[in-house]
């Protein structure tokens, strides 16, 4: 996560551990990750792996059931996480950062227009008149690539990726410095989802956004990736560019996830990983994925040390 | 056509037997509105034909909406076309009495896309299994419990006591799957209809259940019809390919000529928009034609692509629908810019 650009996002050892009855679900562990302006990271891990709580976490969007919330969270270089709820809700939420939830072409209201559930963020945190936020969501709408007269439609004329967009476009109406994609094409078409990401990429352009895009589909978040995040049980267990990540991963588990990845275009045959994730209540101590990893040996029993190289993070004693 | 070339397809291909012959097949849902009767109708699938070998994996391609599901219902006899025939070892199944369906069913395997939202929650994966025996009227108990045992083993459920009192939520999802496939499986049928089986399913199991099911299908000789719209991983599984956009087949080909050399402009931009992991990939936009597939209410004349087409031949694809052309051996498409001279 080097380059060039300042640092927007900086993240040190944040935790976010669910209560249950069987014990606190570590569902975030310590994790820390950079992101600089105007990049993309894309945060790639099964699921269950913590990455959606992760989002939750950076957005401040707590269960009833939290157990335990710590950590920095640094948006240009100011600590959020020292703020108040209320100051957090005004000043950041959807001002700074905004997210495109899981299935958000599910999530918009049925019975509200469109055109009135993409401006209402820009009236509620940017104090813009009504009139004034129809405009920046007839904007927004151009910029997504939704026509103009969808705006007094409701949800249910819509198709999938329409509805994706619109919740994109809600997104970015009130003009974030970071919007974070919580699998924003799961649930969509080949060509849609193509379509969209050629969108995300022109906003990246044209707006200077950055991105956090959250999935388990590793060949489609090549498509806006700067940066890569690997996540495993609740840690990032490696960081890195892009460029450096896709063609060589370092650690283990990075490896195996990439060989698991069916390709269009190269002959080989994707394998799989074998085991199970350890569970977030209990995770065994030292490497949480030692138990699966083809490379263990007698260190892994201890906790791995972040090491740097090259720019690039792994959390394996393999680089000690 | 006269054919000169070598042909791509294995000689003992042309010899199997038809296992499963789709003629002519067009599944219309009618539209009602109170008081006028029927209005229209959704065509979903529309001029359909096909045959499927004795031992062949094939694939069906195509995005949401195109009418794979539909012709997927209609090969398990749940949807009755209305019109053509889905011909199984000689019987038409489409007007088939309850008897012949019956036996139809013990034949065909079916796995869901959604395991956990196929298997009943209420019953042991003992019982899961159990229940398509005591249908089938497999009457010894010891026979019932023996034929699960291998089952399970065979997609590799073990050690089987273990799971056999287990529910479907105290699975993990890859053990789900393999339930559903394990129940598809244990009447020994002929033919598998398998609708996005790992498209729930994390990266790293999908993997493994794909060779699963590859493994099952070649030991057992299995027919297999895999319904995706994951081009990657269908070079991993099927020897031929069928890619229907609208309601209609746009083309069919062995796989890797599929792959190498498509030849409808609609195969041609799903193969383009998917992608490999590669970093290089941020730095260019894909290209990908505008729009959105057609309603299947008032399909567009001609050519049903050709709205979205960069090639479209003005006054022709608009005008007539596209035949179905053969400019190459054993490769189909319904395109007019493959027209025979």
């Amino acid at each position: 996560m080097s380059g060039s650009n300042s640092i927007l996002l900086r993240v040190e050892n944040l935790i976010m551990h669910f209560a249950t009855t069987r014990g606190p679900v570590q569902a975030v562990d310590g994790v820390d990750f950079e992101l600089g302006v105007n990049r993309a990271v894309v945060i790639l891990g099964e699921s269950g792996c913590g990455k959606s709580s992760l989002a939750k976490a950076i957005l401040r969007l707590l269960p009833r059931n939290i157990a335990k919330y710590s950590g920095r969270i640094y948006l240009h270089d100011r600590d959020v996480m020292q703020l108040s709820d209320e100051e957090f809700r005004q000043n950041i939420r959807w001002v700074e950062m905004s997210l495109v939830p899981q299935a958000a072409m599910n999530a918009l209201n049925p019975v509200l227009r469109v055109g009135d559930q993409v401006a209402e963020p820009a009236i509620i945190h940017m104090g813009m008149s009504k009139a004034e936020a129809m405009e920046a969501a007839r904007t927004m709408f151009q910029r997504v690539g939704v026509a103009e007269d969808f705006l007094t439609r409701y949800p249910f004329e819509l198709s999938g990726g329409m509805r994706q967009r619109v919740a994109l476009a809600m997104a970015l109406v009130t003009l974030p410095s970071l919007v974070i994609l919580d699998e924003p094409t799961s649930a969509l078409d080949l060509l849609t989802q193509a379509n969209i990401f050629n969108t995300l990429k022109r906003i990246k352009k044209e707006l200077g956004t950055s991105f956090i895009l959250i999935t388990h589909d590793i060949a489609t978040s090549s498509e806006l990736a700067d940066d890569v995040a690997v996540m495993y049980a609740g840690q990032i267990v490696e960081t890195g560019e892009a460029k450096d990540f896709f063609p060589d991963p370092l650690h283990p588990y990075s490896k195996m996830l990439m060989a698991s990845v069916p390709r269009l275009r190269a002959d080989q045959d994707p394998q799989f990983i074998t085991g199970q994730p350890p569970s977030l209540i209990s995770p065994p101590s030292g490497c949480r994925f030692a138990e699966r990893c083809p490379a263990r040996f007698e260190k892994c029993s201890e906790e791995p040390p972040v090491i740097e190289r090259d720019g690039r993070k792994v959390r394996c004693w393999l680089y000690a | 056509m006269v054919v000169e070339a070598p042909s791509l397809v294995k000689p003992e291909m042309d010899q199997r037997q038809v296992l499963l012959s789709i003629q002519d097949l067009h599944v219309w849902y009618e539209l009602r509105r109170f008081g006028f009767g029927i209005v229209g109708y959704v065509r979903a699938v529309d001029k359909v034909s096909f045959d499927l070998h004795r031992g062949e994996a094939i694939a069906v391609v195509g995005e949401s909406g195109c009418g794979k599901s539909t012709l997927m219902k209609t090969i398990l006899g749940l949807v009755k076309p209305r019109q053509g025939k889905v011909i199984f070892e000689g019987k038409d199944i489409a007007q088939a009495d309850a008897a012949t369906l019956k036996w139809y069913r013990s034949q065909v395997g079916y796995i869901q896309q959604d395991p956990y939202g196929a298997l009943p929650p209420f019953m042991s994966v003992r019982r899961i299994l159990e229940e398509p025996l005591v249908i089938a009227g497999v009457k010894s108990r010891e026979e019932r419990t023996d034929r699960i045992h291998r089952v399970m083993e065979e997609v590799k459920l073990y050690p089987v006591e273990d799971f056999l009192g287990k529910f479907p939520h105290m699975l993990s999802g890859g053990q789900q799957q393999r339930v559903v496939i394990a129940r598809a499986m244990i009447l020994n049928p002929k033919l598998i209809v398998a609708d996005e089986p790992v498209s729930m399913l994390d990266a790293s199991v999908r993997v493994e259940i794909l060779k699963l099911l590859r493994g099952l299908q070649e030991s057992h000789n299995l027919s297999f019809i895999y319904i995706t719209h994951d081009l990657s991983t269908v070079k991993y599984f099927s020897e031929r390919i069928f890619v229907m956009y609208a309601g209609k087949l746009v083309e069919q080909s062995p796989i890797g000529e599929l792959l190498q050399n498509p030849l409808h402009p609609y195969t041609h931009a799903l193969l383009s928009a998917t992608s490999d992991p590669d970093a290089r990939n941020a730095l260019s936009f894909r290209e990908v034609p505008p729009g959105e597939p057609p309603s299947l209410v008032k399909p567009p004349p001609g050519c049903r692509f050709h709205p979205r087409c960069a090639q479209m031949i003005q006054g022709l694809c608009e005008v007539e629908e596209p035949p179905e052309f053969m400019p190459l051996p054993d490769h189909r498409v319904a395109c007019w810019l493959h027209k025979e001279p």
